[in-house]
Protein backbone atom coordinates (compact mmCIF):
# COMPACT_ATOMS: atom_id res chain seq x y z
CA UNK A 1 0.00 0.00 0.00
CA UNK A 2 1.38 3.11 -0.77
CA UNK A 3 0.12 6.14 0.63
CA UNK A 4 1.44 9.67 -1.16
CA UNK A 5 -0.06 11.60 -3.64
CA UNK A 6 0.33 10.84 -7.07
CA UNK A 7 2.77 13.44 -8.92
CA UNK A 8 -0.14 15.30 -10.47
CA UNK A 9 -2.00 15.62 -7.21
CA UNK A 10 1.00 16.92 -5.80
CA UNK A 11 1.17 19.53 -8.26
CA UNK A 12 -2.60 20.05 -8.20
CA UNK A 13 -2.87 20.47 -4.73
CA UNK A 14 0.28 22.79 -4.64
CA UNK A 15 -1.35 25.10 -7.00
CA UNK A 16 -4.70 25.38 -5.16
CA UNK A 17 -2.69 25.93 -1.88
CA UNK A 18 -0.31 29.46 -3.37
CA UNK A 19 -4.31 30.28 -4.95
CA UNK A 20 -5.44 30.34 -1.07
CA UNK A 21 -2.66 32.06 0.35
CA UNK A 22 -1.55 34.70 -2.10
CA UNK A 23 -5.01 35.83 -3.48
CA UNK A 24 -7.73 34.57 -1.17
CA UNK A 25 -6.48 34.98 2.19
CA UNK A 26 -5.26 38.94 1.52
CA UNK A 27 -8.65 39.81 0.05
CA UNK A 28 -10.10 38.26 3.70
CA UNK A 29 -7.97 40.55 5.60
CA UNK A 30 -10.14 43.85 4.14
CA UNK A 31 -13.37 41.97 4.34
CA UNK A 32 -15.72 41.97 7.65
CA UNK A 33 -14.34 38.47 9.90
CA UNK A 34 -18.25 36.58 9.03
CA UNK A 35 -18.15 37.71 5.33
CA UNK A 36 -19.04 35.22 2.70
CA UNK A 37 -18.89 37.11 -0.39
CA UNK A 38 -16.10 38.77 -2.17
CA UNK A 39 -16.43 42.04 -4.19
CA UNK A 40 -18.20 41.14 -7.50
CA UNK A 41 -14.48 42.47 -9.50
CA UNK A 42 -12.56 39.90 -7.09
CA UNK A 43 -14.40 37.51 -8.23
CA UNK A 44 -14.60 37.85 -11.57
CA UNK A 45 -11.51 37.98 -11.06
CA UNK A 46 -10.11 35.07 -9.46
CA UNK A 47 -12.69 33.02 -11.70
CA UNK A 48 -10.57 33.97 -14.65
CA UNK A 49 -7.63 32.35 -12.91
CA UNK A 50 -9.50 29.60 -11.35
CA UNK A 51 -9.75 28.77 -15.43
CA UNK A 52 -6.82 29.31 -16.57
CA UNK A 53 -5.68 26.68 -13.33
CA UNK A 54 -8.39 24.21 -15.29
CA UNK A 55 -10.06 23.61 -11.99
CA UNK A 56 -13.48 25.88 -12.59
CA UNK A 57 -16.32 23.59 -11.97
CA UNK A 58 -15.16 20.60 -9.55
CA UNK A 59 -17.01 17.71 -9.48
CA UNK A 60 -18.70 18.53 -12.72
CA UNK A 61 -17.94 15.63 -15.30
CA UNK A 62 -15.82 15.81 -17.95
CA UNK A 63 -18.68 14.92 -20.41
CA UNK A 64 -20.02 17.95 -19.55
CA UNK A 65 -17.12 20.23 -19.32
CA UNK A 66 -15.57 19.80 -15.98
CA UNK A 67 -12.39 19.09 -15.03
CA UNK A 68 -11.47 15.14 -15.45
CA UNK A 69 -10.47 15.11 -11.47
CA UNK A 70 -11.41 11.78 -9.75
CA UNK A 71 -12.85 11.95 -6.45
CA UNK A 72 -9.55 11.20 -4.62
CA UNK A 73 -8.04 14.28 -5.95
CA UNK A 74 -11.28 16.46 -5.65
CA UNK A 75 -10.81 15.56 -1.80
CA UNK A 76 -7.36 17.23 -1.62
CA UNK A 77 -8.27 19.93 -3.66
CA UNK A 78 -11.32 20.11 -0.81
CA UNK A 79 -8.66 20.08 1.75
CA UNK A 80 -6.64 23.05 0.64
CA UNK A 81 -9.85 25.24 -0.57
CA UNK A 82 -10.76 25.63 3.04
CA UNK A 83 -8.05 26.85 4.59
CA UNK A 84 -9.53 30.74 4.93
CA UNK A 85 -11.66 32.30 7.06
CA UNK A 86 -14.67 31.72 5.38
CA UNK A 87 -13.57 28.16 4.34
CA UNK A 88 -15.88 26.05 6.17
CA UNK A 89 -19.36 27.25 4.55
CA UNK A 90 -17.78 29.37 1.61
CA UNK A 91 -14.40 27.66 -0.08
CA UNK A 92 -12.36 29.99 -2.18
CA UNK A 93 -15.60 32.14 -1.80
CA UNK A 94 -17.46 30.01 -4.71
CA UNK A 95 -14.30 30.81 -7.50
CA UNK A 96 -13.94 27.51 -8.55
CA UNK A 97 -17.33 27.02 -9.02
CA UNK A 98 -19.43 23.89 -8.58
CA UNK A 99 -21.54 21.09 -9.88
CA UNK A 100 -24.64 22.78 -8.50
CA UNK A 101 -26.96 19.94 -7.95
CA UNK A 102 -25.53 16.81 -8.83
CA UNK A 103 -28.72 14.62 -9.19
CA UNK A 104 -29.64 16.82 -12.94
CA UNK A 105 -26.68 15.16 -14.38
CA UNK A 106 -29.77 11.93 -14.08
CA UNK A 107 -32.45 14.15 -15.46
CA UNK A 108 -34.13 13.96 -18.74
CA UNK A 109 -32.83 15.81 -21.13
CA UNK A 110 -35.81 18.23 -21.64
CA UNK A 111 -34.62 18.91 -17.91
CA UNK A 112 -30.78 19.36 -18.57
CA UNK A 113 -31.69 22.32 -21.02
CA UNK A 114 -33.85 24.25 -18.99
CA UNK A 115 -32.15 23.63 -15.38
CA UNK A 116 -28.54 21.59 -15.66
CA UNK A 117 -26.55 23.50 -19.00
CA UNK A 118 -27.88 26.88 -17.47
CA UNK A 119 -26.27 26.10 -13.83
CA UNK A 120 -23.15 24.39 -15.08
CA UNK A 121 -22.66 27.61 -17.38
CA UNK A 122 -23.63 30.02 -14.30
CA UNK A 123 -26.84 31.32 -15.39
CA UNK A 124 -28.81 29.53 -12.92
CA UNK A 125 -28.73 28.31 -9.41
CA UNK A 126 -30.44 25.96 -7.74
CA UNK A 127 -31.47 24.55 -4.14
CA UNK A 128 -31.78 21.56 -2.18
CA UNK A 129 -35.19 20.67 -0.46
CA UNK A 130 -35.25 18.14 1.91
CA UNK A 131 -35.77 18.80 5.50
CA UNK A 132 -38.84 20.12 7.30
CA UNK A 133 -39.68 21.22 11.01
CA UNK A 134 -40.36 17.42 11.65
CA UNK A 135 -37.01 16.52 11.07
CA UNK A 136 -33.94 16.10 9.05
CA UNK A 137 -32.07 13.08 9.78
CA UNK A 138 -34.83 10.82 8.80
CA UNK A 139 -36.07 12.03 5.94
CA UNK A 140 -38.44 8.84 4.68
CA UNK A 141 -40.50 9.22 7.91
CA UNK A 142 -40.53 13.18 8.51
CA UNK A 143 -41.11 14.78 4.92
CA UNK A 144 -44.85 16.13 5.58
CA UNK A 145 -45.05 18.03 2.43
CA UNK A 146 -47.58 16.66 0.34
CA UNK A 147 -47.91 16.43 -3.33
CA UNK A 148 -51.40 15.10 -5.01
CA UNK A 149 -51.87 15.18 -8.16
CA UNK A 150 -54.16 16.89 -10.35
CA UNK A 151 -54.08 16.35 -14.11
CA UNK A 152 -50.88 16.79 -15.98
CA UNK A 153 -49.95 18.78 -12.38
CA UNK A 154 -48.82 18.07 -9.03
CA UNK A 155 -50.22 20.47 -6.20
CA UNK A 156 -47.21 20.76 -3.30
CA UNK A 157 -48.74 21.78 0.17
CA UNK A 158 -46.06 22.04 3.11
CA UNK A 159 -42.89 23.28 4.12
CA UNK A 160 -38.98 23.28 4.55
CA UNK A 161 -36.49 23.99 7.11
CA UNK A 162 -32.68 24.91 6.97
CA UNK A 163 -32.76 25.44 3.60
CA UNK A 164 -29.73 27.01 2.09
CA UNK A 165 -29.86 29.45 -0.98
CA UNK A 166 -33.40 29.32 -1.51
CA UNK A 167 -33.63 32.96 -1.76
CA UNK A 168 -30.87 33.38 -4.57
CA UNK A 169 -31.85 29.99 -6.54
CA UNK A 170 -34.22 30.30 -9.88
CA UNK A 171 -35.14 26.67 -9.25
CA UNK A 172 -35.01 23.59 -6.11
CA UNK A 173 -35.30 20.19 -5.95
CA UNK A 174 -38.20 19.76 -3.52
CA UNK A 175 -38.82 16.25 -1.84
CA UNK A 176 -42.45 15.85 -1.10
CA UNK A 177 -44.77 13.03 0.08
CA UNK A 178 -46.83 11.48 -2.58
CA UNK A 179 -47.75 8.32 -1.10
CA UNK A 180 -48.30 8.39 2.87
CA UNK A 181 -48.14 4.63 3.28
CA UNK A 182 -45.13 3.97 1.57
CA UNK A 183 -43.08 5.36 4.08
CA UNK A 184 -39.56 6.08 1.72
CA UNK A 185 -41.04 4.56 -1.62
CA UNK A 186 -43.62 7.17 -0.71
CA UNK A 187 -41.19 10.30 -1.72
CA UNK A 188 -41.34 12.68 -5.31
CA UNK A 189 -38.25 14.81 -6.44
CA UNK A 190 -39.69 17.50 -7.66
CA UNK A 191 -37.98 20.47 -9.95
CA UNK A 192 -39.72 23.73 -8.60
CA UNK A 193 -39.41 27.32 -10.04
CA UNK A 194 -38.90 30.03 -7.45
CA UNK A 195 -40.78 32.55 -9.28
CA UNK A 196 -43.73 29.80 -8.98
CA UNK A 197 -46.60 32.19 -7.23
CA UNK A 198 -46.86 29.07 -4.64
CA UNK A 199 -43.32 29.51 -3.60
CA UNK A 200 -42.48 31.41 -0.56
CA UNK A 201 -39.21 32.37 1.57
CA UNK A 202 -40.66 33.12 4.48
CA UNK A 203 -37.79 34.14 6.92
CA UNK A 204 -33.69 33.89 7.11
CA UNK A 205 -32.91 31.01 10.06
CA UNK A 206 -30.03 32.52 11.98
CA UNK A 207 -27.82 30.20 13.24
CA UNK A 208 -23.92 30.11 14.49
CA UNK A 209 -22.95 30.37 10.73
CA UNK A 210 -22.28 33.65 9.23
CA UNK A 211 -21.68 32.01 5.75
CA UNK A 212 -24.79 30.81 3.71
CA UNK A 213 -27.31 30.90 5.67
CA UNK A 214 -30.21 28.61 5.75
CA UNK A 215 -34.19 29.55 5.25
CA UNK A 216 -37.53 28.84 5.69
CA UNK A 217 -40.01 28.18 3.05
CA UNK A 218 -43.54 27.55 2.57
CA UNK A 219 -45.51 25.88 -0.20
CA UNK A 220 -49.07 27.11 -1.12
CA UNK A 221 -51.06 25.42 -3.85
CA UNK A 222 -47.56 25.18 -5.79
CA UNK A 223 -48.97 23.63 -9.01
CA UNK A 224 -45.72 21.99 -10.64
CA UNK A 225 -45.86 19.91 -14.15
CA UNK A 226 -45.88 16.25 -14.38
CA UNK A 227 -42.77 16.92 -16.49
CA UNK A 228 -40.66 18.53 -13.78
CA UNK A 229 -40.36 15.17 -11.33
CA UNK A 230 -36.77 14.26 -11.37
CA UNK A 231 -36.55 10.34 -11.85
CA UNK A 232 -39.88 8.20 -10.89
CA UNK A 233 -42.90 8.80 -8.94
CA UNK A 234 -42.39 7.56 -5.25
CA UNK A 235 -38.62 6.92 -5.98
CA UNK A 236 -37.52 10.49 -4.70
CA UNK A 237 -35.80 8.66 -1.55
CA UNK A 238 -33.31 7.09 -3.45
CA UNK A 239 -32.05 10.28 -5.26
CA UNK A 240 -31.69 11.77 -1.63
CA UNK A 241 -29.97 9.35 0.20
CA UNK A 242 -27.65 9.22 -2.86
CA UNK A 243 -26.86 13.13 -2.63
CA UNK A 244 -26.05 12.30 1.17
CA UNK A 245 -24.03 9.61 0.83
CA UNK A 246 -21.28 11.56 -1.51
CA UNK A 247 -21.98 14.97 -0.06
CA UNK A 248 -20.54 13.26 3.57
CA UNK A 249 -16.66 13.55 1.75
CA UNK A 250 -16.36 17.04 0.68
CA UNK A 251 -18.14 17.63 4.14
CA UNK A 252 -15.22 15.82 6.10
CA UNK A 253 -12.47 17.50 4.02
CA UNK A 254 -13.69 20.96 4.46
CA UNK A 255 -13.33 20.21 8.07
CA UNK A 256 -9.90 18.79 8.00
CA UNK A 257 -8.70 21.79 5.87
CA UNK A 258 -9.59 24.14 8.89
CA UNK A 259 -8.25 21.84 11.31
CA UNK A 260 -5.15 22.04 9.37
CA UNK A 261 -4.79 25.32 9.01
CA UNK A 262 -5.87 25.97 12.88
CA UNK A 263 -2.84 23.21 13.97
CA UNK A 264 -0.36 25.56 11.42
CA UNK A 265 -1.24 28.54 13.11
CA UNK A 266 -0.83 27.50 16.49
CA UNK A 267 2.83 26.03 15.93
CA UNK A 268 3.13 29.24 14.55
CA UNK A 269 2.25 30.58 17.50
CA UNK A 270 3.35 29.00 20.48
CA UNK A 271 7.38 29.01 20.26
CA UNK A 272 6.93 32.64 20.22
CA UNK A 273 4.55 33.07 22.98
CA UNK A 274 6.19 33.26 26.27
CA UNK A 275 4.53 32.68 29.40
CA UNK A 276 6.45 33.17 33.18
CA UNK A 277 9.79 33.46 31.42
CA UNK A 278 9.37 30.39 28.79
CA UNK A 279 7.90 29.98 24.80
CA UNK A 280 4.37 28.37 25.29
CA UNK A 281 5.63 25.25 23.18
CA UNK A 282 7.95 24.47 26.35
CA UNK A 283 5.20 23.70 28.25
CA UNK A 284 3.96 20.23 28.27
CA UNK A 285 0.75 20.80 28.53
CA UNK A 286 0.43 22.89 25.35
CA UNK A 287 2.54 20.18 23.79
CA UNK A 288 0.18 17.46 24.40
CA UNK A 289 -2.48 19.84 22.71
CA UNK A 290 -0.21 19.74 19.47
CA UNK A 291 0.02 15.92 19.70
CA UNK A 292 -3.41 15.34 20.13
CA UNK A 293 -4.16 17.45 16.97
CA UNK A 294 -1.94 15.91 15.23
CA UNK A 295 -2.96 12.78 15.76
CA UNK A 296 -6.81 14.25 15.24
CA UNK A 297 -5.80 15.47 12.07
CA UNK A 298 -3.94 12.02 10.71
CA UNK A 299 -6.65 9.93 11.60
CA UNK A 300 -9.48 12.11 9.90
CA UNK A 301 -7.52 12.26 6.64
CA UNK A 302 -6.88 8.51 6.31
CA UNK A 303 -10.55 7.71 6.54
CA UNK A 304 -11.17 10.37 4.43
CA UNK A 305 -9.06 9.58 1.65
CA UNK A 306 -10.37 5.69 1.91
CA UNK A 307 -13.88 6.85 1.86
CA UNK A 308 -12.84 8.79 -1.67
CA UNK A 309 -10.85 5.81 -2.56
CA UNK A 310 -13.59 3.32 -2.15
CA UNK A 311 -16.12 5.59 -4.25
CA UNK A 312 -13.44 6.22 -6.96
CA UNK A 313 -12.75 2.17 -7.01
CA UNK A 314 -16.51 1.84 -7.60
CA UNK A 315 -16.90 0.15 -4.16
CA UNK A 316 -19.53 0.49 -1.98
CA UNK A 317 -18.74 3.30 0.65
CA UNK A 318 -21.80 4.49 2.84
CA UNK A 319 -19.95 2.93 5.75
CA UNK A 320 -16.67 4.66 4.88
CA UNK A 321 -18.21 8.17 3.60
CA UNK A 322 -20.20 8.31 7.18
CA UNK A 323 -16.87 7.67 9.08
CA UNK A 324 -15.30 10.09 7.26
CA UNK A 325 -18.20 12.87 7.97
CA UNK A 326 -18.51 11.97 11.69
CA UNK A 327 -14.60 11.41 12.93
CA UNK A 328 -13.55 14.96 10.78
CA UNK A 329 -16.51 16.67 12.22
CA UNK A 330 -15.48 15.62 15.73
CA UNK A 331 -11.66 15.87 15.32
CA UNK A 332 -12.46 19.21 13.75
CA UNK A 333 -13.82 20.83 16.47
CA UNK A 334 -11.61 19.39 19.12
CA UNK A 335 -8.39 21.08 17.11
CA UNK A 336 -9.96 24.13 16.88
CA UNK A 337 -11.04 24.21 20.38
CA UNK A 338 -7.40 23.53 21.53
CA UNK A 339 -6.11 26.34 19.42
CA UNK A 340 -8.62 28.71 20.75
CA UNK A 341 -7.21 27.82 23.95
CA UNK A 342 -3.59 28.09 22.72
CA UNK A 343 -4.67 31.59 21.30
CA UNK A 344 -5.64 32.49 25.21
CA UNK A 345 -7.69 35.87 24.39
CA UNK A 346 -6.98 36.62 21.15
CA UNK A 347 -8.42 32.56 20.00
CA UNK A 348 -11.93 34.02 20.96
CA UNK A 349 -11.29 37.51 19.51
CA UNK A 350 -12.58 38.22 15.79
CA UNK A 351 -8.99 38.92 15.10
CA UNK A 352 -8.33 35.86 13.98
CA UNK A 353 -10.42 33.20 12.22
CA UNK A 354 -10.16 30.62 14.87
CA UNK A 355 -13.94 32.20 16.17
CA UNK A 356 -15.84 31.82 13.12
CA UNK A 357 -14.13 28.52 12.39
CA UNK A 358 -15.25 27.38 16.27
CA UNK A 359 -18.84 28.27 15.59
CA UNK A 360 -19.56 26.81 11.94
CA UNK A 361 -17.41 23.92 13.20
CA UNK A 362 -19.79 23.15 16.11
CA UNK A 363 -22.52 23.01 13.06
CA UNK A 364 -20.51 20.43 11.25
CA UNK A 365 -21.27 17.88 14.02
CA UNK A 366 -25.02 18.71 12.92
CA UNK A 367 -25.35 19.11 9.62
CA UNK A 368 -25.64 16.74 6.50
CA UNK A 369 -26.73 13.86 9.44
CA UNK A 370 -25.26 14.51 12.64
CA UNK A 371 -23.00 11.96 14.31
CA UNK A 372 -25.41 10.08 16.17
CA UNK A 373 -26.56 9.32 12.72
CA UNK A 374 -23.61 8.54 11.29
CA UNK A 375 -22.91 6.10 13.94
CA UNK A 376 -26.50 4.32 12.93
CA UNK A 377 -25.70 3.98 9.46
CA UNK A 378 -22.14 2.59 10.54
CA UNK A 379 -23.80 0.25 12.66
CA UNK A 380 -26.46 -0.48 9.93
CA UNK A 381 -23.34 -1.87 7.85
CA UNK A 382 -21.68 -3.76 10.49
CA UNK A 383 -25.05 -5.80 11.50
CA UNK A 384 -26.80 -5.97 7.72
CA UNK A 385 -30.30 -6.41 7.41
CA UNK A 386 -31.16 -7.34 10.83
CA UNK A 387 -31.15 -3.72 11.90
CA UNK A 388 -33.34 -2.13 9.05
CA UNK B 1 -37.74 35.88 16.09
CA UNK B 2 -39.43 38.67 13.87
CA UNK B 3 -38.39 39.32 10.54
CA UNK B 4 -39.21 42.51 10.54
CA UNK B 5 -37.20 44.82 13.15
CA UNK B 6 -40.16 45.61 15.83
CA UNK B 7 -38.04 47.78 18.73
CA UNK B 8 -39.46 50.85 19.51
CA UNK B 9 -37.59 54.39 17.55
CA UNK B 10 -35.46 56.67 19.52
CA UNK B 11 -34.18 60.09 18.57
CA UNK B 12 -30.68 60.07 17.82
CA UNK B 13 -29.60 62.34 20.58
CA UNK B 14 -30.61 59.13 22.85
CA UNK B 15 -29.28 56.24 20.63
CA UNK B 16 -25.66 57.97 20.22
CA UNK B 17 -26.32 58.10 24.43
CA UNK B 18 -27.63 54.64 24.85
CA UNK B 19 -25.20 52.83 22.97
CA UNK B 20 -22.55 50.76 23.22
CA UNK B 21 -19.98 48.75 21.31
CA UNK B 22 -22.16 46.23 20.89
CA UNK B 23 -22.22 44.20 17.22
CA UNK B 24 -25.67 44.19 15.63
CA UNK B 25 -27.90 46.03 13.50
CA UNK B 26 -30.04 49.01 13.21
CA UNK B 27 -32.32 50.95 11.40
CA UNK B 28 -32.49 54.86 10.64
CA UNK B 29 -35.75 57.01 9.98
CA UNK B 30 -36.67 60.40 9.07
CA UNK B 31 -39.20 62.04 10.91
CA UNK B 32 -42.05 59.91 9.80
CA UNK B 33 -40.23 57.22 10.36
CA UNK B 34 -39.79 56.26 7.26
CA UNK B 35 -36.61 54.02 7.00
CA UNK B 36 -33.91 55.76 4.93
CA UNK B 37 -30.79 53.33 5.78
CA UNK B 38 -30.33 49.60 7.62
CA UNK B 39 -26.54 49.23 8.73
CA UNK B 40 -24.67 47.09 10.82
CA UNK B 41 -22.02 46.54 13.29
CA UNK B 42 -20.06 44.21 12.56
CA UNK B 43 -16.34 42.29 13.77
CA UNK B 44 -14.28 45.24 12.14
CA UNK B 45 -16.94 48.42 13.60
CA UNK B 46 -14.09 50.12 16.40
CA UNK B 47 -16.55 50.70 19.11
CA UNK B 48 -19.48 48.69 17.62
CA UNK B 49 -22.98 50.12 17.42
CA UNK B 50 -21.90 53.47 18.74
CA UNK B 51 -19.39 54.07 16.10
CA UNK B 52 -21.63 52.99 13.27
CA UNK B 53 -24.96 55.07 14.13
CA UNK B 54 -22.39 57.98 14.75
CA UNK B 55 -20.74 57.83 10.92
CA UNK B 56 -23.72 56.41 9.25
CA UNK B 57 -25.70 59.75 11.54
CA UNK B 58 -23.01 62.54 10.49
CA UNK B 59 -23.47 61.53 6.71
CA UNK B 60 -27.47 61.58 7.00
CA UNK B 61 -28.70 65.45 8.15
CA UNK B 62 -32.66 64.04 7.81
CA UNK B 63 -32.34 61.28 10.14
CA UNK B 64 -34.28 61.98 13.32
CA UNK B 65 -35.32 58.36 14.63
CA UNK B 66 -32.86 55.41 15.32
CA UNK B 67 -33.85 51.71 16.46
CA UNK B 68 -31.07 48.73 17.00
CA UNK B 69 -31.17 45.12 17.77
CA UNK B 70 -27.86 43.58 19.30
CA UNK B 71 -26.72 40.30 17.85
CA UNK B 72 -23.59 38.43 17.03
CA UNK B 73 -25.83 36.68 13.62
CA UNK B 74 -24.88 40.73 12.57
CA UNK B 75 -24.34 39.49 9.14
CA UNK B 76 -27.41 37.59 8.82
CA UNK B 77 -29.56 39.85 10.20
CA UNK B 78 -28.43 43.04 8.29
CA UNK B 79 -28.98 40.78 4.34
CA UNK B 80 -32.93 39.61 6.29
CA UNK B 81 -33.67 43.13 7.14
CA UNK B 82 -32.45 44.36 3.71
CA UNK B 83 -34.39 41.66 1.84
CA UNK B 84 -37.70 42.37 4.17
CA UNK B 85 -37.45 46.33 3.24
CA UNK B 86 -37.19 45.45 -0.48
CA UNK B 87 -40.59 42.79 0.02
CA UNK B 88 -42.52 45.71 1.69
CA UNK B 89 -41.57 48.30 -0.40
CA UNK B 90 -39.82 46.89 -3.78
CA UNK B 91 -36.80 49.09 -3.05
CA UNK B 92 -34.02 49.15 -0.83
CA UNK B 93 -33.93 52.30 1.79
CA UNK B 94 -32.82 55.26 -0.15
CA UNK B 95 -29.54 55.81 1.67
CA UNK B 96 -28.48 51.78 1.17
CA UNK B 97 -26.26 51.02 -1.28
CA UNK B 98 -26.73 48.55 -4.22
CA UNK B 99 -25.88 45.02 -3.24
CA UNK B 100 -27.19 41.38 -4.66
CA UNK B 101 -29.61 40.10 -2.33
CA UNK B 102 -31.98 36.99 -2.39
CA UNK B 103 -35.77 37.27 -2.63
CA UNK B 104 -37.57 36.84 1.03
CA UNK B 105 -41.39 36.86 1.02
CA UNK B 106 -42.20 37.48 5.11
CA UNK B 107 -45.54 36.35 5.83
Amino acid sequence: MKLEMTQEQTLITGMVRKFVREEIVPLELNLDPDADELAPADRDRLVEKTREMGLYGLGIPAEYGGPDIDLMTSTLIAIEMSQHRAGLYAPCYGTFGGAGLAQLFEATDEQKEKYLFPTLRGEKRGFFGLSEPSGGSDPARAIQTKAERDGDQWIINGGKLWISGADKADYGLVFARTDKDKGRNGVTCFIVDTDNPGFHVRRVVHTLRSAHYATELQFEDMRIPHSNILGEVNKGFAIASQRLTRQRIPYAAGCLGVAIKAQEMALEYVPQRETFGAPLSSRQAIQWMLVDNEIDIKQATWITLEAAAKADNGESFRKEAAMAKLVATEAGGRVVDRCMQMFGGLGVAKDLPLERWFREMRIRRIGEGPSEVQRHVIARELLGESLR
Amino acid sequence: MAVRLTKDWITTGEALDRLKGNLGVFQLANAQHEVMFIGFAGGKSQFGLKSEVAAALEKHSDIAAVRFEITTAYHTRYRELLMAHVADHNTLPKYNEQITLGRLSPS
